[in-house]
Formats: structure tokens, sequence, C-alpha cells
């Protein structure tokens, strides 16, 4: 199953290799990652996505936290949490019936068209990766230019929070 | 306040930090360090011939004392020399501190002569690591290495220094921290005390118990108390080879090593036992053999200070995270407040059904090889002689291979740091080297160097280190010109096709080679000779010996567990099956 794995990470250089590389180096997967600065700036914020059953997310969370930059480590998705990932994609949109068919399209899945030319409109959309997945699929046959995704960023529910 | 050049400070730390030897080779990025030292006496240095041997040497200084060992190196092949020896490290759990030259700050990303990116190199392999970009931070640094090198559980930590940072032309002042606290750093030393609570119980309550213990008993020490509640339970203890020593090799209760060469009787109580005593041990695939296989009756506790090794191979019934002495502590004081002993007749049983395992098939109630004869001399036979003429103090070292085994199984370690090997990654090459840092750590003990005519050539270039440095070390060099192990395994599985596993023609000749080094050599090549031989050998306290022992090279180290299968299936010789 999908695992969305948190990382409070001192903010070093060579910290974020350490984690990168722990996972090549015990044959996990990292599907999406999303890493930067948090208010206090001497930490990292890092948020993985990943497949494993509970004892190899347990592992994971295990290995990750035997590393000496990381501060705390939570798997979200044992708990109730929200994730989010924001899309940027770029498609064809030269005909007016399919300009019109894409603007209804993003109003649907609430996104934002942010820039158009003659031949594109480029769209913002945030979710989870699930809607994401939805949308992609929905404008597929109008012709995909191109898609850029942030990888997904978690939080868990309620007072719980990840903090020093 | 004083202002000090990077260099000095890094000197001046090391002394801080308790640091008396430093083993390295010196090279242009490390210049400015080498300059420091020359000029102080508090920290000694020892030149080897190879930055591996630096690594290795430091590493067996670190087996044999328990403090942190030191190499340092130099930049790019320095550093990349350096890496055999620092997995060494990191896959035995051994505390260090690599230092390592880098090129300037400026030239980083240049492909620089001599660059190499040693954090990245390094990263899988070392506990942790810092690239030093300050002078002001040296100290600092230095400081936290070794705390996270010795604390928790121990392993290499690597320093890279680039040149300018130790530069002599700009001085700092010095401070060395008082204490090291790391928000993101703080292992766990006590243990859960409602599952050590749960342990106890469940140990009283076994009626067939193993304690099975690993070198984690080695590096924390922790022997005492592990013999104080096994001989308290009166239950049945097996060592794993990191582990040997750990629990006093002659001792009664004492099984022999387990695994994939360990003895019939420690394997098969393994296989039968209800309750699994695990400390300071990780379950490696040497030890279990198949897994699906491993065990099928037990109830496993597991005691470790590093909590990824606890349920990674096997799940654990009862999960400890600590370190071996606070909980093993913790453990004596609960099992002494119980109102509960073990049950004697049930122990008793185990203890007849043990006993009979033993006189069956075991390798200390009975020879169960061929005995040596003329020229035909047994490597067992050696081992078995080394053990006599050393009454068993030896500090003994080897290299990785069967004359390793054998080792392993025919010299019984009664204390904790006597036997150092390269058990994790199996490293040919650092078995001499070891003996040099342990012969440096204990002047006046015998160190003997097991080794082969295939390990100790890739590291012989040290018989010039114990030149030297005058570490008169013995090297038992079971030569059977041959590639042993390999050998064996191609025997048992490739219908004896020695690809690549012989060389006899091409061997030096070693006594010639230990004389040409200052040293003296000795060939064995009957076994009439062994004990005589052996005696003068261990006589010349001051020298460093080399035998040179022509041991027979069809024979096989047995037990051996047969792949795919549970512990207790096991080749006892070249015919003979559990």
């Amino acid at each position: 199953m999908k695992r969305i794995i948190s990382i409070l990470l001192e903010n070093e250089s060579g910290a974020l290799s350490r984690v990168v590389g722990l996972f090549s180096q015990r044959g996990y997967n990292i599907d999406t990652l999303t890493v930067a600065p948090t208010d206090d700036d001497t930490l990292s914020r890092l948020t993985l996505t990943t497949q494993g059953d509970d004892q190899m997310a347990e592992q994971i969370v295990k290995q990750l936290h035997k590393l000496i930059d990381t501060i705390k480590v939570v798997d979200l998705t044992v708990g109730s949490h929200i994730e989010r990932e924001l899309m940027l994609v770029k498609i064809k949109a030269a005909e007016n019936d399919i300009r019109a068919e894409l603007k209804s399209c993003v109003e649907i899945f609430r996104g934002t068209i942010i820039d158009v030319t003659s031949a594109t409109y480029t769209v913002q959309l945030a979710g989870d990766s699930e809607k994401l997945d939805a949308f992609i699929e929905a404008v597929r046959e109008l012709g995909i230019v191109e898609v850029v995704r942030s990888g997904v960023s978690g939080i868990s529910r309620g007072d719980k929070f990840l903090r020093v | 306040m004083e202002l000090l050049s990077g260099g000095d400070i890094l000197i001046r730390a090391l002394k801080d930090a308790g640091v008396k030897d430093v083993w390295g080779y010196p090279g242009g990025a490390a210049l400015h360090i080498y300059d420091a030292l020359y000029r102080q006496d508090d920290v000694f240095h020892i030149l080897v011939r190879h930055e591996q041997a630096a690594v290795h040497a430091a590493d067996g200084f670190s087996r044999a004392t328990g403090e942190v060992g030191t190499a340092l190196v130099t930049s790019g092949p320095g550093a990349t020399n350096a890496i055999t020896g620092i997995a060494t490290a990191f896959m035995d759990s051994i505390p260090m501190v690599i230092i390592s030259g880098q090129v300037p700050l400026s030239k980083i990303g240049q492909d620089a002569f001599q660059e190499t990116d040693m954090v990245g190199v390094s990263r899988p392999i070392v506990k942790h690591s810092f690239l030093v970009t300050r002078a002001e931070d040296i100290a600092e640094t230095i400081a936290k290495a070794y705390y996270i090198a010795s604390t928790g559980r121990p392993g290499p930590v690597v320093v890279d220094i680039p040149k300018d940072v130790t530069d002599p032309s700009y001085k700092v002042a010095y401070h060395w921290p008082a204490e090291v606290k790391m928000r993101s750093y703080q292992p766990t030393d006590k243990g859960h005390r409602g599952q050590i609570k749960r342990a106890v119980k469940t140990l009283i309550d076994a009626k067939r118990p193993v304690i099975y213990t690993g070198g984690g008993i080695v590096i924390d020490n922790a022997a005492e108390h592990l013999i104080a509640l096994a001989k308290k339970l009166n239950f049945p203890v097996t060592n794993t080879l990191m582990g040997l020593g750990g629990y006093p090799g002659t001792d009664k209760q004492y099984l022999g090593m387990l695994g994939m060469h360990g003895t019939y009787e420690a394997n098969t109580a393994m296989h039968h036992a209800d309750v699994i005593f695990a400390v300071g041990a990780r379950f490696d695939d040497r030890v279990t053999n198949d897994l699906e296989k491993f065990c099928p009756n037990a109830t496993i506790i597991h005691i470790d200070v590093d909590p990824t090794t606890v349920s990674k191979n096997i799940e654990a019934h009862i999960p400890i995270v600590g370190t071996c002495t606070s909980v093993l502590t913790e453990m004596l004081a609960i099992a002494g407040q119980l109102e509960r002993e073990p049950d004697a007749e049930a122990i008793a049983d185990w203890w007849k059904q043990i006993n009979q395992w033993r006189d069956d098939k075991g390798i200390y109630t009975a020879s169960r090889y061929e005995p040596s004869a003329g020229t035909c001399i047994k490597p067992q036979d050696v081992i078995k002689m080394l053990y006599k003429i050393t009454s068993g103090e030896a500090i003994v070292t080897s290299d990785v291979g069967q004359h390793q085994m054998f080792a392993a199984q025919y010299y019984l370690f009664d204390e904790p740091r006597m036997w150092i090997n390269s058990g994790g990654l199996g490293t040919m090459g650092f078995g001499l080297p070891a003996a040099m840092g342990c012969k440096r750590a204990f002047p006046d003990k015998d160190v003997a160097v097991v080794t082969g005519e295939g390990s100790i050539q890739m590291c012989i270039q040290e018989l010039s280190t114990c030149t030297q440095h005058n570490l008169p070390v013995k090297i038992i060099n079971l030569n059977n010109a041959a590639l042993g192990m390999v050998r064996q395994w191609q025997d048992m599985n490739y219908s004896s096709r020695y690809s690549e596993s012989i060389y006899e023609d091409s061997l030096p000749d070693f006594v010639k080679l230990a004389e040409a080094y200052g040293h003296v050599g000795m060939k064995i090549t009957h076994i009439d000779e062994l004990e005589e031989k052996m005696r003068e050998c261990f006589a010349m306290k001051d020298r460093t010996v080399f035998m040179d022992i022509c041991v027979d090279r069809s024979e096989h180290v047995y037990p051996m567990q047969m792949p795919g299968g549970s512990m207790r299936d096991l080749w006892l010789n070249k015919t003979e099956r559990t």
C-alpha cells in the first residue's frame, strides 16, 4: 500500500542525500519526494511516498530515524491525515471547442488556467494524488504537452503536529 | 586567548578526545595536518604502508580496547583506499573516526588533483560523516564525531577536511566543547521496563531455552552480566562469530559457535528451542540459514541497542531496545525479586538432551576429522596447538576463509576482545593490520594472526610497519596453496572445478619474505615439528615471526549448514549429514 512518510531533518548539506541514499541502499523505492525549509530555517521538512506493507513501513521509519540528521519521522498513513500535491499541466488548446471543453473540465476539478497562448493552456491544480491522476485522464485525449507534479506534501489531521 | 591554525586545532582536539595513537598515511591534502602532528608530542602517529591497513589497525585497536580507533588519510586515493577498512568497521559496529584530507574548498567539484567526494563515496558505510568548511568548526566536529562513533550502536564516522581549512596562516581561538548535545541524535539506553519483565517471565517459564549472543555483548562490555544471568538460570549459551569470548568458551554451559559453521549441539539446540533469548545479535543469514525454517517452535526475545535490527530478519515476540548492559542488569534485578525459579526438571531434561547431542556429534567431545600424520598437517591441529602453547590467552586476529572458521571453532576464548575478526564484511587482509593495532594496545600480550596464504598477501606490505614500529606479532599462516574456502565450495557445489582458486606455482617463499622485512621466518611441513617450532616462535617476544605451515588442502570446514535448510541441517563431514 501507499505510504506517506514525513521527516523533520536538520537543514544541513548532505542530509538529503543520506535520506535518498538510504532508499536505494536498502532496496526501497521512492515514488515522490518533496523537501523545503520550514518556518525554522535550521530544519527541513521532507515528505516522501513509497509502497510497502506494515513491516516494511516500520523498517523504513526505523532506518530513517537512525540517520543522525533526522529529528522526527512519522508514517502519516497510519493515522488520519491530509495530502496535497500541486500539478502544472500544459495542454494543446488551439481550437475553440477544445478551449471550451478544457475550461469546463478545469472548473469541475477546481483548477486554474494560469497561462494562455494561441496554441496551449497551462493549468494549475492542487489536491490529493488521485484527483490529479483523474484530471490527467480527463484531459488526456485533448493532447497533454507537459506535466509537472510537485510530489505529495502531507500533514496529520487534528492537534497532532511534527515539530522540535 | 591562544590562537591556533586549523591543523593545530585538529591535533589538539584529537588529544582532548582522548586519542593517543593515529594510524595513517600522508599526502598533499593532509600535509598541513601532518605538519601539525610533527610539532607536538601528545598524539602519536603510526605510518602504515597502505591506507586500508591504517583503518584495519585502528579498528583492531578499537576491538581490543573498546576505545575509539583513529585513522588519518589524504584525499583521493588515500580516501578510497580507506573505504574497505571503513566498510569492515561499519559491518561489525566498531567505533572509529576516519579523518581524510580534501582538496581546498575552492577546488571542490572541479575534478582537482586527488579529488574524491569522500562524504559521498563513504555515505552507505558510515554511521555519519562531516565535511568541515571552517577552521572554527573543527573542534566541535571532532567532539561530535567521537561522541557519535562511540554511543548507541557504534560505528565509523568520517571527517573530511579541505586543505585550506587547516591552513597554518589562518588562526582562530580553540574551544573544546565540555559536552556534546545533538537534538537529532539521542540513542536509547534503557529498555522498556514492561517488556523486560515479560522477557524475564518468559525465560523462567522456558523448558528448552537457548541464549544466543553476538557482538553486542563484546562491544557493550556486557560479558559479566551475561555470565551472571546464564549462571543464575543454568541455561545453555551459544555465541555468534562476532560474539566469541562474550561467554567463556571453556564453560560447561557453552555450546560453541552457532550458524553456518557452528557446532551440531548449538545449531540443533537452537532448532528445538522453545525460547530463544537473543542479546546483541542480529539474526544474520550466516546464523539463521533459511528464514522460513528458522527455529519453528521458539518464542523470540531480542535485545539490541539498534531498533532497526530488532525484527528485521526474524520477528521478535518480545523486542527490547536498549544496551546489553542496562537491559541485562535490569533483568538480573527482576529475576532476583521474582519468587519463581526456572523449572529445574525441564532444564535438567534439556541439558540431558543437549549433552547427548554433544557426545554424538560435537566437535569438542571427540575428534571429528582424520588426525594429522607426517607431512599431512591438519589445520584444526594447528589451531589446537596454538591454543595449547598460548594457554588460550593470546589475542587472536584472523583473516577470512577456512582458517578463520577453524580458529573460531578450535580456539576457545574465555574472555571478550580476544577474538578479532572481520565477521560482517569478511575482509581478507584484515588480520595482520588488525593485529598491529592489538599489539600496540597490549604490548605485553601475545598477538597471533591466524591467516592463510591468500589473505595474508592482501596486506602483506604491513610487515614493514611491524618493523618500523616494533610490533612483534606472530603470523600463523595455514598454507594450503589454495583459496581454501572457495575451493571447499567448488568441491561441494561445482564438482571440484577449481576456477581461479589455485596458484601454488607462484606463491612466494614466505620465510625469505619475512626475512627480507627483518623478521623471523619458519616453514613447517611435518606435524612432528609443529609444537617445538611454535614454542620457539612465541618465545621470541620481541620479534615478528612468520610461521608458514603447510596444511592439508583437502580439508573442509565442518559442520556446515546445508543451503536452504533449517539451522540443524548440517554436513558433519564429507559424507555424513544430519
